[in-house]
């Protein structure tokens, strides 16, 4: 059976090119049919804030590829609820369907995947 | 066991110096190391531009030489690397740059390099993630 991966997105999407690097590996995973899970943690979870408008400070809009997850199959999305509540985020707000998960869910998710990649 | 390193870091940072020493650790052990994978600013590490002071560590070097004299799978993301200018020869060539800073033993690949490398390794092992 294929080995779980895990990964934890914890960069903001317009801190550099992390978030849509983290996001790629998602991406890959899912074309290959592998099991991949992918969290918002910390300022990543400012990837899922809806109706943003990155061509203002001249980047390309990460909307579009986090809309493309479910079409590679990537279904297993998940935000910290504390990461949300410290930037005054509400589930409302987000642009996709994730599961808000506490401290307690955060550490079960973890145990749960057989890999984990954090960037 | 099988070992599967992937690196996020330029060779300035300790987490390039950690894993390096890391991976000879593994082979030292007598384990395996299946593929390492240098994604993100981890590709600077394999990049043969860097210039390092005399008396600091190079681990950029060190890391070639590495991989050269254990043959192993040193792969480079190559979405990673064309932007942040790390070109083997065939690349410098396609997008018409003056310089390749990335000969052997490195190789250039995509992202479905370090999910295979995961799925065959016991063990995927990350340095530098943020």
């Amino acid at each position: 059976m294929a080995k779980s991966l895990l990964i934890v997105s914890r960069q903001a999407p317009w801190a550099g090119p992390a978030a849509r690097e983290a996001l790629d590996i998602a991406l890959a995973g899912g074309a290959f049919d592998l099991p991949i899970g992918l969290l918002f943690l910390d300022d990543g979870v400012f990837q899922l804030v809806a109706g943003q408008q990155p061509q203002r400070i001249e980047q390309k809009d990460l909307g579009a590829n986090l809309q493309a997850l479910p079409l590679f199959g990537i279904e297993s999305l998940y935000a910290a609820r504390h990461s949300l509540a410290e930037r005054g985020l509400t589930e409302e707000a987000l642009s996709l369907p994730v599961q808000v998960l506490d401290d307690t869910g955060l550490a079960a998710l973890l145990d749960q995947y057989d890999q984990v990649i954090t960037l | 066991m099988k070992f599967a390193i992937a690196l996020f870091s330029p060779p300035h940072a300790p987490a390039s110096r950690r894993a390096l020493r890391f991976a000879q650790a593994v082979l030292d052990g007598g384990h395996e190391i299946v593929r390492l994978f240098f994604y993100q600013d981890g590709v600077h590490s394999a990049s043969a531009s860097v210039v390092t002071p005399q008396d600091e560590l190079d681990s950029a070097a060190e890391w070639r030489a590495f991989v050269s004299r254990h043959q192993l799978d040193g792969v480079v993301c190559i979405a990673a690397a064309l932007r942040r200018g790390v070109l083997n020869e065939e690349e410098a060539r396609r997008y018409e740059r003056d310089a390749a800073n990335l000969p052997a033993p490195w190789e250039l690949s995509g992202l479905g390099q370090l999910h295979e490398a995961a799925q065959l390794a016991d063990r995927l092992v990350c340095f530098g993630g943020n």
